[in-house]
């Protein structure tokens, strides 16, 4: 069995190229199909080995945001989710502290390690989301600072002499915190969503799921999907990026019965059953969070952190961020111009 | 190296360990690309060196030596072991060395690894791209075939490596080592590094910074070049069939590490570094031949003021300098369309007033035609009016004499007139 080129004319064609600087490259013949008859062993399949060394070594960042009315216990999610004090709440925040009269953005990061692998994780709060009396335009401030960092790094992306490693900024997922009213979403809820699922992957979360039985949480589940359908809502992950069956399979199942994940939140250790586990306690019994029975929280914690991960950083990048940057690229000012001096070279030119 | 970041403990299990395996199952879905260039004279065991480095037949016919100049033949197939498929291109230099005059051999082969380049960044540089589904063509490792001669490099070798240090990873092999004995082969290979060191050309060195390579990839560095031999033909040793050249006096095995360096040139290139050499090719060589070419394009980083310029005002101040000259074109166009009229009206001129003069001078001749006519006419007239006239008296004095004489003299009078 042997490897060879398709066709013998287009070879003849290929064979007559004499390359110029700047002429459309040789374009390699059409591959032949998968051999898998190779004699012997060669060792391509060490690439594996030596792609994961290499991203051991220069490591990983991920940036979460967290958006809601204050109280859904946002931070408490967070810090559960990373099984670390990652969220500002516990940075020094004073629960007394007032309610800031605009959405503020805050980032905090730090760096943490498993397995060898080591994450520089940022966490993105949005404090004073949903709080005032009027509402309007407070995703602004938002969508303001995904853009931001759209425009940090296509910035550094076109230097002519740019870092090695352009450093990530850019937001890989939003939780979008429901608050477990049992009816159905908010018009505040929809008008965030259908303006920030276009630049953003947005993964909703039903807040402090300890709230609804069982059945109310179905019927609830059944209603947000619903309503985020009629709203031509695409939350993460979107049905339009599913690259092959297996993905869609999957991700069908996801998006139809999973999500939103209704979660619950916390920080505290309890003994149930001779084990230490996350929960909160009440009168009427303690909720394990880890507990699929109690809750979502373990379905959320492993679609976001143990499987999509790395697909919630691709979909920014080959996505999101492509088409902040084509716009960008094609409007003459889509967004407000740089500063003064700006203008005055354009005069300079002109 | 936490960049100033405070580094927080978990209390128990996240599970973002699994990122780099979700990182591979990506990579594994996409495939992967491997591109190596062969440069070498013809014959020198190109294709039967890469035949038998990935176990397989490519069908590569042989090339005669009398090829006017250096083309670049490259070909793509596709491998898989277990789980892992590589799109792997052999791009190999045919008529390389051949040339009486060699002053040019070297060009195509730099003007074909900028074309990738070039690709690469034209694909980078468009406003909608796809970067993560794009064919990378880009070259990876460029195996460079010294011949066996035992002396030293041979000029075309030293110019050619020189003039791709810059561009390629360039991991120089003496090919057809069997013709070599080894203490020869020892001092060729010490040979061959001095004067690629005193040259200045930069070879691929075998990454040590990783601490589970560098100690094998520190050795293998000083066995660099590799010298190897090819062969796809088999040969029963004991009761196994190896790849081994069957001589007279005896049989050279190619995957015996004491016979030849094939064995470490595979590892090397495939089983140790292959992430690497792509790693090189995109970071350092792809992004210096981006550097020169934005500059070459006019673009900078700093304007002449000295602040930091955006590509976006680059690409502002291009767009503009395009706009006017396009507006420059289409007034030249205009220029010229208007000149052209206007040529076209002198000539049409002219000829309606060649036409009209012609016309006139028509209509001069018909007025002298027509006076002539009319001259002759009266002169007619007068003729007639004269004749009338005189047929008038001579039938006057016709009557008066008929009436006074017979017929008779009328006969005479007739005959008279």
């Amino acid at each position: 069995p042997c490897a060879g080129p398709v066709e013998s004319k287009t070879e003849a064609a290929m064979s007559e190229l004499v390359p110029e600087p700047r002429q459309k490259p040789a374009v390699p013949m059409k591959p032949m199909g998968i051999n898998a008859n190779l004699l012997g062993y060669i060792g391509i399949d060490t690439i594996i080995e030596q792609m994961r060394k290499k991203t051991m070594k220069t490591g990983f960042d991920f940036n979460i945001m967290v958006v809601g009315q204050s109280g859904l216990g946002k931070s408490t999610l967070v810090n559960t989710l990373f099984k670390s004090q990652v969220s500002r709440k516990s940075s020094g925040w004073n629960r007394e502290e007032k309610i800031p009269k605009t959405v503020e953005i805050k980032a905090i990061g730090h760096v943490i390690e498993e397995g060898g692998v080591k994450m520089k994780l940022t966490v993105i709060d949005t404090p004073g989301f949903g709080d005032q009396i009027n509402n309007e335009n407070c995703w602004e401030p938002i969508e303001k600072y995904i853009n931001e960092q759209y425009e940090k790094f296509l910035k550094e992306e076109v230097n002519i002499a740019r870092k090695k490693r352009i450093p990530d900024t850019r937001v890989h997922c939003c939780l979008y915190f429901i608050s477990p009213t049992g009816h159905s979403l908010r018009p505040l809820d929809l008008e965030f969503m259908k303006h920030l699922s276009k630049v953003v992957n947005i993964i909703p979360v039903i807040a402090k799921a300890d709230t609804m039985t069982l059945e109310e949480k179905i019927e609830f589940k059944q209603r947000v999907r619903k309503e985020l359908e009629v709203n031509g809502i695409e939350f993460y992950p979107q049905k339009e990026f599913d690259e092959d069956l297996e993905d869609k399979t999957e991700n069908d199942k996801i998006r139809q019965e999973s999500m939103p994940f209704a979660v619950v939140g916390s920080d505290k250790e309890y003994q149930v059953n001779g084990k230490r586990v996350l929960g909160r306690k009440t009168p009427w019994g303690i909720i394990e969070v880890e507990n699929l029975t109690h809750c979502e929280f373990a379905l959320l914690r492993d679609f976001v952190i143990r499987t999509h991960l790395q697909d919630l950083k691709e979909v920014t990048h080959n996505i999101h961020y492509e088409t902040y940057r084509a716009k960008r690229l094609n409007d003459n000012g889509g967004l407000p111009p740089m500063t003064t001096e700006t203008e005055e070279n354009h005069e300079s030119n002109l | 190296q936490n960049d100033g970041l405070r580094s927080l403990p978990l209390s128990g299990h996240v599970g973002f360990d699994s990122l780099p395996d979700q990182l591979v199952n990506k990579s594994i879905k996409q495939g992967f690309c491997f591109n190596i260039l062969c440069i070498g004279e013809t014959g020198t065991g190109k294709s039967t060196l890469i035949d038998s480095l990935f176990n397989t037949s490519f069908d590569d016919p042989v090339s005669t030596h009398f090829q006017p100049n250096v083309r670049l033949r490259a070909q793509t197939y596709e491998l898989q072991e277990s789980n892992v498929r590589l799109k792997l291109t052999i791009v190999n230099t045919v008529g390389f060395g051949d040339q009486i005059n060699k002053e040019d051999s070297y060009q195509p082969i730099v003007d074909y690894i900028d074309a990738q380049f070039e690709a690469y960044l034209q694909e980078e540089l468009k406003v909608k791209r796809s970067l993560f589904s794009y064919h990378d063509t880009r070259i990876h490792a460029c195996l460079y075939f010294i011949s066996p001669t035992g002396h030293s490099l041979k000029t075309l070798d030293l110019l050619t490596m020189k003039s791709l240090d810059s561009k390629v990873n360039i991991i120089p092999i003496i090919s057809k080592a069997d013709s070599i004995s080894k203490t020869e082969l020892q001092k060729f290979k010490n040979k061959l590094m001095s004067e690629l060191v005193s040259n200045d050309v930069q070879i691929y060195q075998f990454p040590t910074d990783d601490e589970t390579v560098s100690q094998v990839n520190t050795v293998m560095n000083g066995h660099l070049p590799f010298a190897v031999v090819g062969s796809t033909e088999e040969v029963k040793i004991g009761n196994k069939m190896v790849k081994a050249r069957q001589y007279p006096w005896g049989i050279v095995q190619v995957e015996n590490e004491n016979h030849c360096d094939f064995v470490k040139l595979r590892e090397m290139l495939i089983c140790t570094n292959m992430e690497d050499l792509r790693e090189q090719t995109h970071a350092r060589h792809y992004e210096r031949y981006r550097r020169c070419r934005l500059e070459e394009m006019g673009f900078r980083d700093i304007s002449p003021e000295n602040k930091p310029v955006s590509l976006q005002e680059a690409y502002e101040a291009k767009r503009h300098e395009f706009y006017l000259e396009l507006q420059r074109k289409e007034e030249e166009m205009r220029q010229h369309f208007v000149q052209r009229v206007k040529e076209k009206e002198t000539v049409l001129k002219e000829a309606e007033q060649e036409i009209q003069s012609k016309f006139d001078r028509l209509m001069l001749m018909r007025q002298e035609e027509k006076l002539k006519l009319e001259k002759k006419k009266k002169a007619l007239e007068d003729d007639m009016a004269m004749f009338n006239k005189k047929k008038a008296n001579a039938e006057l004095l016709q009557a008066q004499a008929f009436v006074s004489t017979p017929v008779v003299s009328l006969k005479r009078d007739k005959d008279r007139k």
